[in-house]
């Protein structure tokens, strides 16, 4: 009884379950309203639509950790796909997707090191740094390589993008719905990420650089080396998110993934992540991604229009994140309440 | 003799025309409570980065245990067993106390990966070196100064420390808390550990130290055991200047009270208050840093309004809900934090002594009259003789006691009749605070009640004609400095 009592109260200090809960309440809403939610092929769909924004939200989330900020993750993931889908056209490549995936875990590795080079080594800020650098990604996608839309992708790229684990049959729509492959590609980044961040140092070093920058140099952190490690792996997992958006797609385009940073930033946020960095937990960033993803995708379920999509992400947004700040305040008084009962004792 | 611990042989050091150490020499023995005291700027800083490496000496050097260093690197002075707990404490607030106390010990250990149950294991065991406890899962963040400071300290005792150096540790410390740090530094002395205690609080010299070094301009003026100084000597050293001791006596007391409260009182904070200010005279109000006193001075600034009880001004009842109720009654306030609550400190000096009075030194149009501005910064500037080669440079510029002045400035330029000061000389250093308290003491010569909220006991003694002690939110006792010391006014705080 004690014990349950601790843990409730210690999940009531931590964001995931009003997150949870409301994610709950939303998809109990649409379920209500449409019938359709948790219908096998809907499910599957919305897992399969968040592969590439949970990609995204995993780098994004790493970053905001370490204290920093990068708005050039779409421009890269766009620049990585777009020169490995345009190179292997060109030399015709026919073999399978992993070559894709390598060469674009490649550009992404030397892209993502020019951030971190700018924002660790010579300690300038990043959102600075990562604004300039999407323009510059961008610039070298349009001028160096002539981008314009590919609409025929190397048939290993094709292929894989159509592969799927297992199909989902909705047995009164008929309606079906394949779970991409692709989507053990993101299960494998975020255990991965899990485990660099809970049991290794130097994803400790990501949170003690985010909690405090002197503190961790002082304490023995290689700061430099753990930014641009870090800003490396971020550049490699979104350039991933980009070749498999590429081939779930079908065909390459180079501006449609331009303008997602900031519903990515804003589904991190809502999943608990302190923008000021040093805190926050994966399962937070996917929740609140996941909520995000689940907006933008089943919103027709309910009804409403398209066009105000935008208004109920934001809407959703400035709720979430008004609950966390809400909770803050509220942590602050219960502290400030317990120092002072210790100082009277 | 036995062998010292560590010696300094005439350091010097110097940064972009700026001599800041001058032939530094002074020693250490094993287990020795040492205090280095100075004025701000006086070098203090330099010689411990000296010490633990961070800096270079330009000539002289280090002894550890006899052997000698021309320049020593941190990695070599953390070897020798010198651990720096820096004002901020160098902790992580976002993590657990667990992993702020075992970050430093696997990190020396080149350790890649994370066990948990040993970072535990290396926790538990660096708290119980102090005989501390403190929830290895809580957020240090959520922590107080106080507990934050026992991670930095056993967190330093994990590495084989012989020596702990603290700057300003007592700074943000309640006195309870200041206690609590003594037995600490006293226990490692027991083990064998020294501790070189950075200060410029004169009791806390006396209390913990055995030897003592004072540095000056980045020159030792005194250095010797602790015992031999008294505190005329240690302001004098500290200052170079001779200090009469001036206790405040109140002359022309009016007679009806300028200022009045009746049974005031602020749910939670403090109740039934009631006392009176009279022109001329100087009340000071003190108690822990819980007792109300802060909420009291703000509640009498309209910060934080009363809501039971009443105030008087001239022995009208008025109603006090903002600071500009306050200021329309003549009240002034100097703030406890200056930083934050009563300069700007990006703005120039002059913008902000003329702040507060800005709407009367407008023309017709709204326009902001020049000439009567400057005229009015440069005749506080002289008036409070604040020590700058030009008024437009920005707050920041100042030491602590300069920007105490204009904060003192700003409310003296709209004709206060009542001042309310909250901890008038905190972290001031000796010379200004002796030169504010002058100010203090014409003022009131000249017909202002001022109010002294402070826990610097010296400092209420010294310049107040009555004493009101505070406890858990009431006065408990009200005191003449004549006949009180220290001791007496504590026993009543506690």
């Amino acid at each position: 009884m004690d014990t349950t009592r601790t843990l409730l109260k210690k999940l009531s200090r931590r964001n995931e379950p009003y997150i949870f809960l409301v994610l709950l309440a939303l998809c109990l809403l649409i379920e209500f309203r449409s019938g359709q939610f948790f219908s096998s092929n809907n499910l599957v769909d919305i897992a399969s639509a968040l592969i590439v924004p949970g990609l995204f939200a995993i780098g994004t989330f790493l970053v905001i950790i370490s204290g920093g900020i990068d708005v050039s993750f779409p421009a890269l993931a766009s620049l990585s796909m777009y020169a490995t889908t345009k190179y292997l056209l060109d030399i015709n490549y026919q073999g399978g997707v992993w070559a894709a995936i390598l060469m674009a875990l490649v550009i992404g590795a030397l892209l993502g090191a020019f951030n971190g080079l700018f924002i660790g080594y010579f300690k300038l800020p990043a959102l600075i740094v990562t604004l300039g650098s999407s323009s510059v990604f961008k610039g070298i996608m349009q001028g160096a390589l002539n981008s314009k839309q590919l609409t025929i992708i190397p048939s290993g790229m094709r292929n894989w993008g159509t592969s799927a684990i297992f199909t989902a049959r909705n047995p009164v729509s008929g309606l079906t719905s394949r779970m991409p492959v692709a989507f053990i590609a993101f299960v494998i980044v975020l255990l991965f990420v899990f485990f660099i961040l809970k049991y290794t140092m130097f994803g400790r070093g990501i949170y003690a650089i985010g909690g405090s920058e002197v503190s961790a140099h002082r304490a023995g952190f290689n700061v430099v080396r753990t930014k641009v490690v870090m800003y490396i792996m971020v550049g490699m997992i979104a350039s991933l998110a980009g070749v498999i958006r590429a081939c779930m797609m079908q065909q390459a385009h180079p501006t449609n993934m331009l303008g997602m940073e900031m519903n990515i930033i804003a589904g991190v946020v809502l999943g608990g992540t302190a923008i000021t960095g040093g805190r926050g937990t994966l399962l937070g960033c996917m929740l609140g991604t996941l909520l995000i993803v689940i907006v933008e995708n089943s919103m027709i379920l309910l009804g409403i229009p398209t066009s105000y999509r935008s208004v109920f992400t934001g809407a959703m947004i400035i709720i979430g994140t008004g609950i966390s700040a809400y909770q803050v305040m509220h942590m602050n008084k219960t502290h400030s309440k317990r120092t002072k009962s210790k100082e009277a004792a | 003799m036995s062998e010292s611990l560590l010696e300094t042989v005439g350091i010097y050091k110097s940064f972009v025309g700026v001599q800041a150490l001058k032939n530094v020499s002074f020693s250490m023995q094993p287990g020795e409570i040492h205090c280095l005291a100075g004025e701000n700027g006086s070098g203090k800083s330099t010689l411990i980065k000296v010490i633990s490496g961070v800096y270079t000496p330009d000539a002289g050097h280090i002894e550890f245990q006899g052997k000698q260093y021309k320049k020593i690197s941190p990695i070599d002075a953390i070897n020798n067993g010198i651990q720096v707990i820096y004002q901020d404490f160098s902790v992580f607030p976002n993590l657990t106390v667990m992993e702020n106390l075992a970050f430093n010990n696997e990190l020396a250990e080149g350790r890649r990966l994370v066990n948990w149950k040993r970072m535990k294991s290396i926790a538990e065991e660096a708290l119980s070196k102090i005989n501390v406890s403190i929830d290895l899962d809580a957020y240090v963040g959520t922590l107080s100064v106080a507990e934050k400071q026992m991670i930095a300290i056993s967190r330093a005792l994990m590495q084989d420390a012989r020596l702990i150096i603290m700057d300003e540790p007592t700074t943000a410390l309640t006195k309870k808390e200041v206690t609590n740090l003594f037995e600490i530094i006293t226990q490692l002395k027991a083990q064998g550990i020294a501790t070189l205690f950075v200060s410029h609080k004169l009791n806390e010299v006396f209390e913990i130290s055995e030897r003592f070094t004072i540095l000056r301009s980045g020159e030792v003026v005194a250095s010797g055991a602790t015992s031999d100084l008294d505190d005329r000597k240690f302001s004098f050293y500290m200052t170079g200047r001779e200090f009469e001791k001036r206790n405040f006596k109140a002359e022309n007391v009016s007679k009806n009270p300028i200022f009045r409260a009746e049974k005031a009182g602020l749910s939670n904070h403090f109740s039934d208050i009631s006392f009176s200010l009279r022109q001329g005279e100087i009340i000071g109000i003190t108690g822990l840093l819980d007792s109300g006193r802060t909420e009291l001075a703000l509640s009498m600034f309209g910060v934080r309004p009363i809501d039971k009880g009443t105030f008087f001004v001239d022995e009208k009842p008025v109603s006090i809900r903002s600071p500009r109720d306050a200021i329309n009654y003549d009240i002034g306030y100097v703030p406890e934090d200056r930083l934050s609550e009563g300069l700007f400190l990006s703005q120039s000096i002059a913008d902000n002594i003329v702040i507060s009075k800005i709407d009367q030194l407008t023309k017709k149009a709204g326009v902001l009259d020049k000439e009567q501005r400057s005229k009015e910064v440069a005749r506080w500037v002289e008036n409070l003789a604040i020590a700058t080669p030009d008024a437009n440079n920005a707050s920041q510029t100042l030491s602590g006691g300069n920007q105490q002045r204009i904060v003192l400035a700003k409310w003296l330029a709209c004709n206060p009749r009542i001042l309310v000061m909250n901890g008038p000389t905190v972290g001031v250093d000796i010379g200004s605070k002796h030169d504010i308290h002058g100010i203090l003491h014409d003022l009131a010569k000249n017909g202002i009640g001022i109010i002294i909220f402070s826990d610097d006991l010296p400092e209420v003694i010294e310049n107040c004609s009555r004493i009101l002690v505070m406890k858990n939110g009431t006065i408990v006792t009200e005191l003449s400095p004549e006949n009180t010391d220290e001791k007496m006014i504590l026993s009543y705080m506690l």
